[in-house]
C-alpha cells in the first residue's frame, strides 16, 4: 500500500442516505460510530433490509433514521417506543429497532421504556447514553451525574442520576448490555445478538458529547472521552446491577458488558384465531 | 538430525499477516482524530491536508505504507463514513 | 356474539359499543387505548371482539403512547383507532400534530364530558370541539364529526375510517357522554354493504424517482408506503420536503404547512356532512350537533307547531364548517341560534360567516339539554327580542 487513496463510496453507503452525508453531529461526537455498528450489524442479520425499521425520538441520537437507508420513522420526543409497539404488533415481520437518546427515552419517554420493558415487547432499544440533551446545547437530563456542570446546572447539577441498566432489568428487559463506543465489535455482535432474541433489548451505548457535555466537565476532545473509556472499562460479572452508576469525571470503573440476559415470554396480543 | 515441532505451529507457512490499503472519502471527515488515535499500527497522522470544510484530514505517515495490518478498526471507529480499508493480496 | 366481523342485523346497542363494531366493521385491526370514562365501553367492547378477528387490541400506559401507537401501526398499513375523552385527548394532542404531519390515517374517538380539567367523568360535555381543530401546536387541516345517536356513531366511525384513509389525515369522532352511553336501535348492514375506500398507494415498486411527500394530484393527497414495501422511506416530523427528509427553510415550510391546510379546505365538500329539518322558508335557523341537536330538532318542532318559521340546521361534521351553506342560510334568515353543550364555541364559526344576530342557547355540561332553553330562545327571538348572545 502507499499512501492513502481518496475515494467518495463507502463499503457500506448502500446502507445509508450517502446522500445525506456529512452528517450534522459534532467532530468527535459517537453517534455515528453506533450508527455504523448498526448498519453492520443489519448487513449481517440475514433478513432483507426491507424488513427492518428504525425508529427515533428527537435529539442528536434521533438523527440516525434519517442517514440510515431503512424504512425510517423520526417520530415526537420520548415516544418512539410506542410508535415501535404500533408498527411491530401491526407487521410481526418487520424487525423493528429504536434508536434514541438517553433524554428521550429515560426522561419525557421514561414511562414507555419502563412499560415496554415490562410487557416484553418485541423492539430492539439502543440507548445513546451521551450525559446530556446534546441537540438544544448540553442540558442536564436524567443520566448526567451529580454534580456536572451544564446550560441548565451552571452551578453543579443536583440531581441523582438513573441508573439504567438496573432501572431496565428491574422494569423487567430480557437483555440489557452496555458499551461504549470505543467496544465497536460487541456492539455489533450484541446487535445481531438481540435479532435472534424475542422480546424486549436494550443496549445502553456510552458516547462522547464534547459540545454539549465534554467541553464544561473537562473532557475536551471525543478523543479524550474515548481513550478514557478504553481506561476504564471493565466487564466484571460480579459486579451487582445496582453498583453499574456511571461518573466520567470519577478515577472509577465504568462497568460494560451483557447485564441482563433472561428468557421471559414475549408480548403477544391475545387473539382466538389460529395462526398458521 | 531430529526434527523438532514443538513451538512452531503448523500451519506456519500458510498464516500471513494481513494487509490493507487505506481509503479516505475526505468532504466527510471531521479531524476528530479517532482513527489516528485508535489505529494500533500507528500508520496515520494528522495531515495538513484539508478538505472545503477546513478539517485536517489523517494521511499514512512516512514509513507506515506496508503497517497496515487492515484491522479494520479505523472503519469502525470512524463517526463519519469516511475511512475504510480494503485487503491488499500480500 | 361470536367472531363475526360484521355483526349484521338489527341490535339494542351501547353507543361505545356501537362505535367499537363500527371500527370492526370497517376493517380496524389495531386498538390501543387507555380507560377513561366515559369511552372505556370501547375498549372494553374491542379488548372482547378484537382477538376474535386476530386484531390487536393493546392497553397502553397512557394516551400518549396510545396515540403513538396508533399512528405506528398505521404507518405498518393496518386501520388503527383509539377512544378517550378530554383529558386524555389534551395528552394526545402533540401526537395528532405528528399524525398529521406524517399525513397518517388513524381514527380518534373522543366521547366528550364536561370538562375543563378532570371535570365530570361520568356527565357530558361538548366543550372539546374548538380544541378538536385548534387542539394541536402549529396550523393543520382536520375532519371531525359528530353523531347524535348510537346508529350514528356506527356509521360515522366507519366514515371516519374512510376518510381517514382516503384524505391521509387523523379523523376525529367527536361524541359525548349522552350518546356514547345511550343504548338505543342500531342496525348493521351486510358486510358487502359497508363502504370501503382505500388508501391511495403508488403503483408499481421503489423507482429512485418516488417522491413520497409529493402531491400530484388535485386533492394535494401523496399516496402513501408502508413500512417493509421496500421503498424505504424516511418519515420525519420535522418539516420535510417532497422526498421526506428535513429541508427547514421558510420556503418549504410554507409551502409544507399550506400543503397540510389546503388539502382538508380544497376537499371541504367531500368532507361536510349536515341534515336539515324546515329549513327551505326557515326565518330563524337553529343550529346544533350531537345530543343537543336531538333536543333541538324537538324544540324546532314545538315552534313550529306554534307558527314561528323556525328550522334546524344539523352539523354532522364539525370540521371542515360547513361555511358555505351557513352563508347560503344567511342570505334568507332573520337570525340565527346555536345551542350547544359549552359556553360557545361552534357560535364562533356561526358568527363569523353571518351578518344576522346569533343567539347562544349554551350550557357548561352535565346533562343533556332539554329542549326548553332552546324553544325560549327561538320565541325570544322570533318576538324581536335583540338576539344577540350574551357574554
Amino acid at each position: 500500500m502507499a499512501t492513502a487513496i481518496l475515494a467518495d463510496k463507502h463499503p457500506l453507503d448502500d446502507l445509508i442516505r450517502a446522500h445525506r452525508m456529512p452528517n450534522i453531529w459534532c467532530p468527535g461526537c459517537g453517534i455515528g460510530i453506533v450508527m455504523r455498528c448498526f448498519a453492520k450489524a443489519v448487513l449481517e442479520s440475514g433478513l432483507p433490509a426491507d424488513d427492518h425499521v428504525v425508529v427515533s425520538g428527537i435529539g442528536c441520537s434521533g438523527r440516525v433514521a434519517g442517514y440510515m437507508n431503512l424504512d425510517s420513522y423520526h417520530t415526537t420526543h420520548g415516544r418512539p417506543i410506542p410508535f415501535a409497539t404500533g408498527l411491530k404488533l401491526a407487521n410481526p415481520r418487520l424487525m423493528v429497532t429504536v434508536f434514541s437518546g438517553d433524554g428521550d427515552l429515560a426522561a419525557i419517554g421514561g414511562n414507555h421504556l419502563i412499560h415496554a420493558a415490562r410487557r416484553n415487547v418485541d423492539i430492539k432499544v439502543v440507548c445513546i447514553n451521551n450525559f446530556n440533551y446534546g441537540m438544544t446545547g448540553g442540558q442536564f437530563g436524567p443520566t448526567t451525574p451529580r454534580g456536572a456542570r451544564s446550560t441548565t446546572s451552571p452551578y453543579g447539577n443536583p440531581e441523582l442520576p438513573f441508573n439504567l441498566p438496573y432501572l431496565l432489568a428491574a422494569a423487567g428487559a430480557s437483555f440489557v448490555s452496555r458499551w461504549t463506543t470505543i467496544h465497536v465489535r460487541q456492539i455489533q455482535e450484541d446487535i445481531l445478538y438481540t435479532y435472534k432474541k424475542p422480546g424486549f433489548t436494550f443496549m445502553e451505548v456510552l458516547s462522547p458529547c464534547p459540545v454539549g457535555f465534554g467541553k464544561s466537565n473537562n473532557i475536551n476532545e471525543g478523543v479524550d472521552e474515548m481513550e478514557l473509556y478504553r481506561q476504564r472499562c471493565v466487564i466484571d460479572p460480579s459486579v451487582g446491577l445496582a453498583d453499574l452508576e456511571i461518573d466520567l469525571r470519577e478515577e472509577r470503573p465504568i462497568y460494560v458488558g451483557r447485564l441482563v440476559d433472561r428468557d421471559l415470554p414475549p408480548y403477544r396480543p391475545v387473539t382466538l384465531v389460529e395462526t398458521e | 538430525m531430529i526434527q523438532v515441532f514443538a513451538r512452531v505451529p503448523l500451519d506456519l507457512k500458510e498464516i500471513t499477516t494481513p494487509r490493507g490499503q487505506v481509503y479516505i472519502i475526505p468532504e466527510r471527515c471531521k479531524g476528530c482524530d479517532l482513527c489516528i488515535e485508535f489505529c494500533p499500527e500507528d500508520v496515520l497522522y494528522n495531515s495538513d491536508q484539508t478538505n472545503s470544510k477546513g478539517y485536517h484530514l489523517p494521511a499514512v505517515a512516512a514509513g507506515k505504507e506496508q503497517s497496515c495490518v487492515h484491522c479494520e478498526f479505523c472503519s469502525l471507529v470512524c463517526p463519519e463514513f469516511a475511512i475504510f480499508t480494503l485487503a491488499v493480496s500480500p | 356474539m361470536t367472531g363475526r366481523k360484521v355483526l349484521t342485523g338489527q341490535h339494542f346497542m351501547h353507543g361505545d359499543h356501537a362505535c367499537a363494531e363500527g371500527a370492526l366493521a370497517a376493517g380496524c385491526r389495531f386498538f390501543a387505548g387507555y380507560p377513561i370514562t366515559p369511552s372505556t365501553e370501547v375498549a372494553e367492547r374491542l379488548a372482547l371482539r378484537m382477538p376474535q378477528l386476530g386484531g390487536v387490541f393493546i392497553q397502553m400506559e397512557d394516551e400518549l403512547a396510545s396515540m403513538a401507537a396508533i399512528l405506528g401501526a398505521s404507518a405498518a398499513g393496518a386501520r388503527s383507532m383509539t377512544a378517550t375523552s378530554g383529558p386524555g385527548f389534551s395528552l394526545m394532542m402533540e401526537n395528532i400534530g405528528l399524525g398529521v404531519m406524517l399525513e397518517l390515517p388513524c381514527v380518534v374517538v373522543n366521547i366528550q364530558r364536561g370538562s375543563p380539567s378532570t371535570g365530570l367523568p361520568t356527565a357530558p360535555g361538548q366543550s372539546d370541539v374548538m380544541q378538536a381543530r385548534w387542539g394541536s401546536h402549529g396550523d393543520y387541516g382536520i375532519v371531525a364529526y359528530t353523531p347524535w345517536s348510537p346508529q350514528e356513531i356506527f356509521d360515522l366511525t366507519v366514515h371516519c375510517f374512510n376518510v381517514a384513509d382516503r384524505y391521509r389525515v387523523p379523523v376525529l369522532l367527536m361524541s359525548d357522554e349522552v350518546v356514547g352511553h345511550m343504548v338505543e336501535r342500531v342496525v348493521i348492514p351486510a358486510e358487502e354493504a359497508i363502504p370501503k375506500w382505500d388508501r391511495k398507494q403508488p403503483d408499481g415498486k421503489s423507482n429512485g424517482s418516488f417522491k413520497p411527500f409529493q402531491a400530484l394530484d388535485p386533492d394535494l393527497v401523496p399516496p402513501i408506503v408502508h413500512a417493509g414495501d421496500g421503498y424505504r422511506i424516511h418519515y420525519t416530523s420535522l418539516t420535510h420536503d417532497e422526498n421526506g427528509f428535513p429541508d427547514l427553510s421558510p420556503e418549504n415550510h410554507h409551502r409544507l404547512v399550506t400543503r397540510l391546510v389546503q388539502k382538508i379546505q380544497v376537499n371541504a365538500d367531500k368532507l361536510i356532512l349536515t341534515e336539515d329539518y324546515y329549513l327551505e322558508d326557515a326565518k330563524i335557523v337553529v343550529i346544533s350537533f350531537g345530543s343537543t341537536a336531538r333536543s333541538a330538532r324537538r324544540a324546532v318542532a314545538e315552534a313550529r307547531r306554534e307558527g314561528i318559521p323556525a328550522g334546524f340546521l344539523r352539523l354532522i361534521s364539525l370540521w371542515p364548517f360547513p361555511e358555505k351553506l351557513v352563508q347560503q342560510l344567511a342570505k334568507d334568515a332573520d337570525a340565527f341560534v346555536m345551542a350547544e353543550m359549552n359556553l360557545g364555541q361552534m357560535v364562533h364559526e356561526v358568527k363569523r360567516h353571518v351578518h344576522q344576530p346569533v343567539k347562544g342557547v349554551f350550557h357548561a355540561g352535565g346533562a343533556m339539554m332539554p329542549p326548553e332553553p332552546i324553544l325560549d330562545a327561538i320565541r325570544e327571538v322570533a318576538s324581536g327580542g335583540n338576539g344577540h348572545t350574551r357574554g
